[in-house]
């Protein structure tokens, strides 16, 4: 944890936390940017939890703590469930709509 | 540890390129294809902090469930390329806006981070170098974090049956087997005897 006597080229923590916070800023970016396509969106959420993950086993090989891999396990499991089920409510709407723009997605609207 | 070090930086640098490719491919497929990449430099990186298991576990996850996911689904609908990049230049500046924010206020927080004092008396589990990664792992997981391990298979089967059942449909013009209706049919209800009279047929 002492950074400061550490050779020049040495990888630390906050390397590590830069790439996350990069694909995390990535992640956000894409959801603004791709407004006509629901499948981009959702790729989109996924580099964003790969982020977390990435911050998650960063913290944990740093710290000495095996618990962040626990966590991040987890994280992957609700990423897989949150993928499924959003593909196939991505799928029902194509049926019904013949669209996967956000705009048409109003369905629900009062 | 140079090589170490430059390993870091190629990996981190194609998964930046890898992400920056998934938001700006113009074709889904492509999308997912960098997405692909991505998870691969991430587990390799994972790899290089020590976490064996978590890299494999997001190489066969990610790579071999989640995204061949996405890339039946980009297939199986059918999805006017033109159209979808309609509205990219509108929604440009207030994407980047928002970014550019949020990623100062992360480098902001980064910056100004440290470890807090006690932070060595509080791991919960530590790691020890007697054994692997992956053995470590089950002796916490399946013993402290059995219940968590259980909720997350509860997870995953909900969101299976949740699947099955939103994509499940009924379409009038197939014809299927119904095995129910063939056993319970009677040649009661199906049969006519008809008395023909000879030379007249049946009109």
């Amino acid at each position: 944890m002492s950074e400061a006597e550490a050779p020049a080229l040495a990888v630390g923590l906050s390397h590590y936390l830069t790439v996350s916070a990069i694909l995390f800023t990535l992640g956000i970016f894409g959801i603004f940017l791709n407004r006509k396509n629901l499948i981009v969106i959702m790729m989109s959420i996924e580099l964003m939890l790969l982020a977390v993950n990435i911050n998650l086993v960063a913290f944990s090989s740093f710290l000495g703590d095996l618990v962040g891999q626990v966590f991040t396990m987890l994280v992957l499991t609700v990423a897989a469930a949150e993928a499924a089920i959003g593909l196939a409510i991505v799928v029902v709407f194509y049926r019904n709509r013949r669209s996967i723009e956000v705009e048409d997605i109003n369905q629900m609207k009062g | 540890m140079i090589v170490a070090s430059l390993a870091f930086y190629l990996f981190s640098f194609m998964a930046v390129i890898g992400a920056l490719n998934v938001i700006f491919q113009r074709n889904p497929v492509h999308s997912v294809l960098w997405l692909i990449f991505t998870f691969f430099n991430a587990a390799a990186l994972f790899v290089l902090l020590g976490a064996e298991f978590v890299a494999m576990i997001l190489v066969v996850v990610y790579v071999g469930a989640v995204a061949v996911l996405f890339l039946f689904v980009v297939m199986m609908l059918d999805i006017n390329v033109v159209v979808i990049r309609e509205g990219f230049l509108k929604y440009l500046p207030v994407g980047a806006t928002i970014a550019v924010i949020l990623l100062a206020e992360l480098a902001i927080v980064a910056g100004g981070w440290t470890f807090a004092d006690r932070a060595n008396v509080l791991r919960v589990v530590r790691t020890t170098s007697e054994v692997s990664n992956t053995e470590a792992l089950g002796r916490v997981l399946y013993t402290d974090y059995a219940y968590l391990f259980q909720a997350s298979g509860l997870v995953l089967l909900v969101a299976m049956i949740g699947a099955i059942v939103l994509t499940m449909r009924r379409r009038p013009g197939v014809r299927k087997q119904k095995i129910s209706d063939q056993v319970n049919r009677s040649s009661k209800d199906t049969v006519v005897v008809v008395q023909v009279e000879p030379g007249k047929g049946l009109s």
